[in-house]
């Protein structure tokens, strides 16, 4: 300690005791572990993905020699990939559009209009929140028979065009707002529409991203009810598509993993452009 | 307010009162709010209230779901309490449901304690906790196929490294659940550690502080001062997996179609099987609403202990 202010730290030493005190916290022992686990199924997928079958199966497991762009290829001749693809986009597309404006027109008229039956109309709404999915799974697969929708896309997008988690988290938001600038604009003499559509849309932007985030990520990743509302391969979303193309590839694991690969790319490429935005989307679904 | 403008085309003025005014303004609320609603609650009221119903009337029914069902009273109920393949599919979701729960919170609460501090790549470490929460279930259940192959998987590769045999995993009647569960915690963990780090982020750095000065160890802070302060997100995080895990399904159709010897047929799954493989669509629907049921009662209870739990916190 006294001799401290004499003989000054050596250059070398004074580098190496603040990379000391910087770099590795021991928590990276904790942490690097951790993750590494946590990717090596998708690593894992990767590699096989780009790999030979034997290569896949040989032992111990290594790099591929050369990376096998084949695999994707014979994905998409070998199976109605390119349809998948599409529908699901299209079926997303729809269900997120037409969410976004029923949510958020139904959860102001919950949140600030008073008009008879909307306590009620609410209320019935909170009810569906708590059923599961699986005790309305054959009734509603009986009504979008009737209506001739089985084995069409218009089945995994008529009864998904609102959600009551939706409406319940648009309301939420209105509730939260301070009431002052509509109130203004209707003395002013303005329509609810007017007030809604110039007032309410410019500042329902965070709100709207996140309903627009879940319901992506709960259409995209839905498969129960694909699996019984759709026969058809050409008429399937990307997931019951996978699994039937599991199914009948049941140990070409290369293109098993390639075809997993395809079909998770767009999700995870969104994810790492928009991760801040997608994980507090997640958090508030939790939360609220 | 008092001020009322004649209405346009020149109608006579007459002296308004407060009571038209306010119906004039109830009758166009009444009006903006169903139109604004109406939509919401017609598909609601198809998609959300009539098949709730439906599924009711279907639980008292032989129903094929092509002819006309016929009534059949309780029978369907009562099938249930005599049916060991359904007695069989609601041991492996409890036991399913009491594994998983608690190792997914646990897990959760202890990862985001670790990623929730400023050191260089956790940018990176955050990344690899979360994108298995944008992994479909069909993906992950294809993927943990591959991993736990009992010929090639790279686990089975790395047992045999260390000196352990090859396991079967997904086809070992023994193994084939907790398969599941390690596969289905893998996919919620980062849901969890979402939940908890936003959680975290309300915990007032003050509170941390002030018990540092009281001598507490920054162990000791974590269990005593942060640990507490997380109830109410644990007792969300319980209630949702809880609830989540009850309803298993895509990744059971993907891997195991319920087996091997039926060791990992959730109740879901039976229910699947009965309403689309023997299309016995009221005994399904009577499984479906004990399901309902059940989920109804667990999280009654699970708010009741949690609420006595987090007592004297808010």
């Amino acid at each position: 300690m006294s001799a401290a202010p004499l003989v000054g730290p050596l250059p070398e030493e004074d580098f190496a005791g603040r990379r000391a005190r910087r770099w590795p916290s021991p928590w990276h022992f904790l942490l690097m572990p951790l993750s590494l686990l946590m990717l090596t199924p998708l690593v894992w997928m990767l590699i096989t993905a780009v790999s030979t079958p034997d290569e896949a199966r040989q032992f111990p497991p290594a790099l591929p020699k050369s990376i096998q762009w084949s695999n994707f290829a014979d994905v998409w001749t070998g199976s109605p990939f390119g349809h998948w693809l599409i529908n699901t986009a299209i079926v997303s597309t729809v269900v997120v559009m037409s969410n976004l404006v029923l949510c958020s027109l139904a959860g102001y008229a919950f949140a600030r209009v008073r008009f008879r039956g909307s306590g009620l109309a609410f209320m019935l709404l909170l009810t569906t929140l708590m059923v599961p999915f699986q005790v309305v799974l054959i009734p509603t697969l009986l009504i979008v028979k009737s209506f001739g929708l089985i084995d069409h896309l218009g089945a995994l997008i008529v009864p998904n065009l609102v959600t009551a988690f939706g409406v319940f988290m648009m309301r939420q938001f209105f509730v939260a707002l301070p009431p002052d600038l509509e109130e203004a604009a209707r003395i002013d003499g303005a329509s609810r529409l007017g007030v809604f559509l110039k007032i309410l849309v410019p500042l329902m932007g965070p709100p709207l991203a996140t309903l627009a985030i879940l319901t992506f990520l709960s259409i995209w990743n839905d498969f129960l009810w694909p699996l019984v509302a759709i026969q058809s391969p050409e008429n399937m979303t990307m997931q019951l598509g996978l699994s039937t193309f599991q199914g009948a590839h049941q140990t070409d694991w290369t293109l098993l993993m390639a075809a997993t690969l395809m079909s998770q790319l767009p999700v995870i490429v969104l994810f790492l452009a928009g991760q801040r935005v997608f994980v507090r989307s997640i958090a508030s679904s939790g939360i609220k | 307010m008092t001020t009322v403008t004649a209405p346009p085309g020149g109608a006579p003025l007459q002296p308004r009162t407060r009571p038209s005014l306010l119906r004039r303004v109830w009758w166009s609320d009444s009006l903006a709010g169903w139109a604004f609603i109406s939509p919401t609650v017609l598909l609601i009221g198809l998609f959300g209230l009539v098949p709730v119903v439906w599924a009711f009337v279907l639980s008292f029914q032989h129903n094929d779901l092509i002819s006309p069902g016929s009534w059949v009273g309780l029978q369907n109920y009562r099938k249930l309490l005599n049916d060991p393949q359904f007695t069989n599919s609601v041991r492996n979701t409890i036991v399913y449901t009491l594994i998983f729960v608690p190792v997914c919170v646990i897990g959760a609460l202890l990862v985001a304690a670790a990623l929730n501090r400023r050191i260089r790549g956790m940018a990176f470490y955050r990344v690899a906790v979360f994108i298995p929460v944008v992994t479909s279930t069909v993906a992950t259940a294809t993927m943990f196929g591959w991993l736990l192959d009992p010929d090639y998987g790279l686990v089975n590769v790395a047992l045999n490294k260390v000196g352990i045999a090859s396991q079967g995993f997904f086809r070992d009647p023994h193994e084939a659940l907790l398969s599941i569960v390690l596969m289905t915690v893998w996919g919620w963990l980062g849901f969890g550690v979402i939940i908890y780090m936003a959680a975290l982020q309300s915990v007032s750095a003050d509170l941390l502080e002030a018990a540092a000065m009281d001598g507490c160890t920054r162990w000791r802070a974590f269990w005593r001062v942060e640990v507490p302060l997380l109830a109410p997100a644990t007792l969300f995080l319980v209630i949702w997996l809880t609830i989540n895990a009850l309803q298993l399904f895509d990744e059971i159709f993907v891997t195991t179609k319920g087996g091997p010897v039926g060791s990992t047929t959730v109740v879901v799954y039976y229910l699947y099987m009965q309403a689309f493989q023997y299309f016995n669509g009221g005994y399904a629907s009577a499984i479906a609403y004990v399901l309902f049921l059940a989920i109804l009662v667990v999280t009654a209870i699970q708010l009741a202990v949690g609420r006595r739990f987090s007592h004297g916190q808010r």
